[in-house]
Parts: structure tokens; C-alpha cells; sequence
């Protein structure tokens, strides 16, 4: 799953719904894989305003990439190629292959296997 | 006719093989009037305002082979316009999950590579597939399009719902030939069985449309005879929005076997 995964998904458990701790997921023991896309900095570009820059600033750290700015860039600031490359390679090259994604509300963790997260609650949460 | 996505590669013995419903819903999308519905929908921003309408996220759930969204990454600069959309599916068999993948990916491969037009890189990017029950587990209001060809077959009983362990790898691999009979018939009956009028799935992903969706969000859904599809879209126009048959096939007895209805909200600012 790519990087940008993260900032689209949410605990399954109902009641964590309206918690703002079930967001975003968090990673743990993720090994990550880079496939490489042609560089397409207009997607980046059309992207980032529907991103949320907080949670994907925690994703980042918790995947090890260095710190994304404070605020999330617009205007000129998303035309400075090196900016658009980093956002690329993290949201879009960079896949999360094995690890877990835990909610910071209940606690639940959900496995990644070969790149597919399970979001499948077991039977004593559904 | 635009090309159908490859799914050589997928094994039914799990997965819902590509059939009349799944080719209506690419039929109905890339139609004239539809694309040009979306197009307009998701036009691009402009250059004194390019933050105006980002990439759209196109969802589908319960992706089994992969063949609609495919279809729609690989066309997407027919459907939507604009080649930069996002696509993520969901499915509760993880067979289905690596098959849409894999699906996905080629298909978006072989347009870029045919699509001598594209002087730019811009391609549909595939998030990802991840094993879910239908929308529960996305962040509610980011999801632009929603497409869903359910189970939609009346049965007496709805099959129970799987979970996290029933998709485990490691306990499939263990299995006996009986019991991989078994699993592999369980999760081909989620691929139709709907329960009352067919419609016990697809009333809980209606239910979930007005949280999940974005503002500018629209849905497709497909329905047959039985699940009654004019009592749907009253139903869905009671919440004060707009619900339209766009697609069709097969008359029978002068009623449309199969439609597919388009789910959304007037009057949105973008």
C-alpha cells in the first residue's frame, strides 16, 4: 500500500468514529519497499490540497522520512521542484509492505501483508 | 468501445468472475452523457485557483477481480477528464485485494504505454487495496466517487460477515482439501448473496453514503428487478438528495433487469 493510504483510512470499530484519536493510524514495524513512477509533479501539485498535512506529518515521522514543514506548501511554494519530488517519493513511491497500523483510540492494531492491510475487525469487535 | 482491463491473471475459484453487471457499470461510465457529467463534476482548477478541485479519490468496494476499477484508472482521462485521479478499492476477500492490484496496475501500465497523446507523466495512481467491509473503514468525507456492483441476489440467508482471521494466509495454507472447499464457497456466496430482496449489503453502504462521501462526492450503485429500484431512489430522495437510473440492460417483462443508479447532491460549491 502507498504512503498516501494512510491519510484516507480510519478505524473500523464504530465507536472510534468520532474520536480524533483514531486519526491517523499509526505505524509500527512497517518495512517499506520504494517502486519507482515517473516523476509527475502535477499530481503532486492536485493532491496536496485534499491532503491533511497534520497526520500526514505524524506518517512521515513514523516512517522515518525527515520532517515535513510545519505548514502544508501552497502556491509558489508548490512549485520548488525539490519539494514536489520528496512529497512524490513519500505519498506515491514509497510502499508499506509489512507492519501494523494501530489506533491510537482503541488500541486495535491491523496487520499488513504483502502490502494489503487487513481492516477486517475480529469477531469479539464487530 | 474502450478496451477491457486484463484479468487473465485472477482465479474465480474465490473472486466474482467479470459478467453482464460489471460490464454495464463500464458501459455506463464511459458513456457519452456520463463521462460528460463527470467531467464537468471534476474539472480540473484553474490557474489562478489550482487548488480548486484536486484529484478526485475514486473508491470502489467489494472490488473482486479488479475489472471496474481498472476500467476506470485506465480511462480516467475519458471518464473524469483528467488523468490525475486517485483509485483505492476495498474487498473482504484478500484474494480479491491482491487480484484488483494486480488488475489495476497493468491497466494503468498498458494505457500509458499505448497513450501516445500523454505528453506529460500524469497517470491514475492506485493507492491501494485493503481487505475492508465496504466503507468502514475509510476517514468519512473523502471519498469522491463510490462505486459498488453488490451482492444483490435475493437469498434466504445473508452470510455472515468475515474476519481478520479468516483471511489469514498462514491459516489458509493449513487447510484441508475439504476445508478449503468450503472457504472457497463461502467467499464466492459474499460475491452475490444479498438477503432480503437482495439488498441487506447494499442498504448498509446506502446507510453509510451521506457520512462517507465529500461534497462534491457521487455514488454509483448497481441494483436488479428484485431489489426494487424505484422504491431505492425514493427512498434516497427522502434524504433531500438526487438519485437517477443512468444505466440499464436486459428488459424483461418490460423492466430493466439490471440499473445502475447515480447517488448525489445538488447545488454543491466547489
Amino acid at each position: 500500500m502507498k504512503v498516501i493510504t494512510a491519510n484516507f483510512v480510519t478505524c473500523a470499530v464504530k465507536e472510534c468514529k468520532t474520536s480524533a484519536q483514531s486519526f491517523p493510524l499509526h505505524f509500527h514495524d512497517a518495512e517499506l519497499e520504494m517502486s519507482e513512477l515517473d516523476f509527475q509533479p502535477e499530481f503532486i501539485r492536485n493532491v496536496v490540497p485534499r491532503i491533511d498535512w497534520e497526520a500526514l506529518r505524524v506518517t512521515a515521522n513514523e516512517l522515518g522520512f525527515p520532517t515535513l514543514p510545519d505548514v502544508k506548501p501552497e502556491g509558489d511554494a508548490l512549485n520548488d521542484e525539490q519539494t514536489l519530488k520528496d512529497l512524490h517519493r513519500l505519498l506515491l513511491e514509497t510502499q508499506v509492505m509489512e507492519g501494523k497500523l494501530k489506533c491510537g483510540n482503541c488500541g486495535h492494531e491491523y496487520v499488513i501483508k504483502e502490502g494489503i492491510a487487513n481492516f477486517l475487525l475480529p469477531s469479539h469487535l464487530v | 468501445m474502450l478496451p477491457t482491463p486484463d484479468t487473465s491473471h485472477v482465479s474465480f475459484d474465490t473472486i466474482y468472475e467479470p459478467s453482464e453487471d460489471s460490464y454495464l457499470f463500464l458501459d455506463t461510465l464511459s458513456s457519452a452523457s456520463e463521462s460528460k457529467w463527470l467531467s464537468e463534476r471534476f474539472q480540473k482548477g484553474t490557474d489562478s485557483n489550482p487548488s480548486a478541485n484536486p484529484v478526485p479519490l475514486v473508491i470502489e468496494a467489494g472490488t473482486g477481480s479488479g475489472v471496474v476499477l481498472g476500467f476506470v484508472a485506465a480511462h480516467s482521462q475519458t471518464i473524469f477528464g483528467r488523468r490525475d485521479i486517485l483509485t483505492l478499492g476495498t474487498d473482504v476477500n484478500r484474494n480479491a485485494c491482491l487480484a484488483t492490484r494486480e488488475t489495476v496496475s497493468l491497466a494503468i501500465k498498458e494505457i500509458q504505454e499505448k497513450d501516445t497523446s500523454n505528453n506529460s507523466n500524469l497517470q491514475t495512481v492506485h493507492a491501494s487495496s485493503i481487505t475492508a467491509d465496504l466503507c468502514t473503514s475509510l476517514r468519512p468525507g473523502t471519498v469522491d466517487v463510490l462505486l459498488f456492483n453488490p451482492p444483490y441476489v435475493p437469498t434466504e440467508d445473508l452470510p455472515r460477515l468475515p474476519t481478520a482471521s479468516d483471511n489469514d494466509p498462514a491459516i489458509s495454507k493449513a487447510m484441508s482439501r475439504s476445508a478449503k472447499f468450503d472457504s472457497d464457497s463461502y467467499f464466492l456466496s459474499l460475491t452475490y448473496a444479498g438477503g432480503a430482496d437482495g439488498m441487506e449489503t447494499t442498504n448498509r453502504l446506502l446507510d453509510a453514503i451521506p457520512s462517507i462521501l465529500s461534497a462534491r462526492g457521487v455514488a454509483y450503485v448497481l441494483l436488479c428487478k428484485q431489489n426494487r429500484p424505484e422504491e431505492v431512489k425514493e427512498q434516497i430522495r427522502g434524504w433531500g438528495w438526487s438519485a437517477e437510473t443512468v444505466g440499464s440492460s436486459g428488459m424483461q417483462a418490460g423492466w430493466e433487469k439490471l440499473v445502475i443508479v447515480r447517488i448525489w447532491k445538488e447545488n454543491i460549491s466547489i
